[in-house]
């Protein structure tokens, strides 16, 4: 990085660690807190998608569907996180491949199981043998958003849901009494109104995905706490910068880290509270109807 | 690679595409084991296995790519199609060669080593606390006497547990111990006799994948005979350490 670091042994302290910060591990290691805030912006919408359709799966007059979404909230709230991220990559990854090979290679005469081994012609592989490294980590990605969305769907399901049931039954007899239809009053009086009371249990499903995001590592991904510790372990001298033991340093940095982000959206979901408590017939509505007036 | 029935519609479209030009290999490491294979200050995987890889390849007229894989699923990762080969400093044992097969061993059998604070006396050997990274030939021949073990998913953290006490010792390769004995102006020794578990380190590839086993095996061998493979035990291990 610097034009002083060739020959960092013989540098004073400062200068040494500002080549050692500066090497390609350490911004690897900076550039995994971005990915790690990537992941939460694209599966915090997913999830909370999942999380709707669920809902309305759960809250389904079609006895099918409801099962299909009773089914989908139960299992994967009942199954640990980690078995899931283990089972998602592995079970999503060969049902792709194995779904390609049979579109791609009709004519292959071995199986695909051969005792321990999964065998799928080479045509069939995902990604592509040989495709380059970017598009390996962009599918890894795409799989660790598949595997929090799924489970953090399910939660955001279950709350969405009592959410809905938590409107004021009277708030939808008037909607039947000005003759709106099933789908009318739920559109025009429960979507809007809910938010409220799923507010303080969708913001305690973030805090949780903010916390799993370390599963990454799981998946393949190298996110900051593998990097945090790769780096901080101990370097002996076949490293540029050999150095002691500095995990609880690195930690250190992560536990900062996840800190200011859970504290950080803390303050944002108390706006957001703020905003959708206006007019609502809760405690905290009333209290804002009182101080207004 | 893999033994495809290849008509000749389908060879006509495989060279129509290219793709065959030239075979793509992934080799699966763990890249925390100096110095068999890490990652530099550069952010790039290097040691021993990653040279010896690449010349590997390079003879066999293979593409290589590295994967870094957990110590933990780096078997599992191979058997489910992630990357083709581990190299990744695993010793041959029976009880791996169940679910893998494995090449011609690329380096002697390795000598273990207990390494442990100064002043530790060797009873601990027998008596003591054992630290050993989960899933190795140490591991299992901790579990075995009569010591008590205590496993760790990476290596840098079973040398972490003897520094801060948790554990008496470390059981672990010598040729890995021996930087951090060496680093370490006396605070750290080795104690008892060095002795040899395991039948060489090799690479580890699908039952399935016969081909590329005996590309790699004949390789091997070729490169343990013009003593090429010695060279580079030599410059990653250093002097006086046993070679073919």
């Amino acid at each position: 990085m610097f034009a002083f670091c060739t020959d960092p042994a013989s540098l004073p302290q400062w200068q040494w660690f500002a080549c050692y910060l500066t090497t390609a591990t350490h911004f690897a290691f900076y550039r995994s807190f971005l990915m790690v805030m990537l992941l939460l912006a694209i599966t915090a919408p997913v999830a909370l998608a999942m999380g709707l359709v669920g809902a309305l799966a759960v809250r389904s007059r079609i006895w099918p569907v409801s099962w299909l979404g009773k089914g989908y909230v139960n299992i994967v709230r009942g199954v640990p996180d980690i078995v899931f991220f283990m089972f998602v990559p592995i079970a999503l990854g060969q049902g792709i491949e194995w779904v390609f090979h049979h579109i791609q290679c009709p004519d292959w005469d071995q199986p695909i199981r051969q005792g321990n081994d999964f065998i799928v012609c080479r045509e069939a592989k995902v990604p592509p043998v040989g495709a380059p490294a970017w598009v390996r980590n962009v599918y890894a990605f795409a799989m660790a958003v598949v595997a929090f969305s799924l489970v953090f769907g399910a939660f955001a399901a279950n709350t969405l849901h009592g959410a809905m049931q938590a409107v004021p039954r009277a708030q939808i007899e008037t909607a039947e009494a000005y003759g709106m239809t099933r789908g009318q009053a739920f559109r025009r009086i429960i979507m809007p109104q809910m938010w409220v009371y799923a507010l303080p249990g969708l913001s305690n499903i973030w805090q949780i995905l903010i916390k799993a995001t370390p599963l990454l590592f799981l998946l393949g991904l190298q996110d900051a706490v593998y990097w945090a510790r790769e780096l901080g372990g101990q370097k002996t001298s076949l490293y540029t910068y050999p150095h002691p033991d500095w995990r609880v340093w690195y930690f250190l940095v992560l536990l900062c880290f996840y800190l200011l982000l859970t504290w950080g959206s803390e303050r944002v979901f108390g706006r957001i509270n703020a905003r959708l408590s206006r007019g609502q017939a809760t405690a905290a509505g009333e209290r804002m109807r009182r101080a207004a007036g | 690679m893999r033994k495809t029935p290849i008509t000749l519609a389908a060879a006509i479209a495989l060279m129509a595409s290219g793709a065959m030009a030239q075979d793509v290999v992934r080799i699966g490491t763990e890249g925390a084991y100096p110095p068999w294979n890490f990652i530099n200050d550069n952010n790039e995987i290097v040691g021993f296995e990653i040279d010896l890889g690449n010349e590997i390849c390079e003879r066999a007229g293979l593409t290589c790519e590295w994967v870094i894989n957990d110590w933990d699923t780096i078997i599992p990762n191979l058997v489910a199609g992630n990357y083709d080969v581990i190299m990744a400093g695993m010793s041959i044992t029976e009880a791996r060669s169940e679910l893998i097969s494995f090449t011609a061993n690329y380096l002697p059998p390795d000598p273990s080593a207990y390494m442990a604070l100064a002043g530790t006396d060797e009873s601990v050997i027998d008596s003591g606390v054992i630290a050993v990274q989960s899933n190795t030939v140490q591991a299992g021949l901790v579990a075995d006497g009569t010591a008590t073990g205590l496993e760790f998913p990476t290596p840098d953290e079973t040398i972490s547990a003897v520094r801060n006490g948790e554990a008496d010792a470390v059981l672990a390769d010598k040729n890995f111990l021996a930087a951090y004995v060496e680093d370490s102006g006396g605070e750290l020794v080795f104690i008892g006799d060095d002795f040899y578990p395991g039948s060489g380190t090799g690479a580890g590839i699908r039952q399935s994948d016969n081909e590329l086993r005996e590309t790699f095996t004949a390789i091997i061998m070729e490169m343990r005979e013009d003593g090429s493979i010695n060279e580079l035990i030599e410059q990653w291990f250093g002097e006086g350490i046993t070679k073919f």
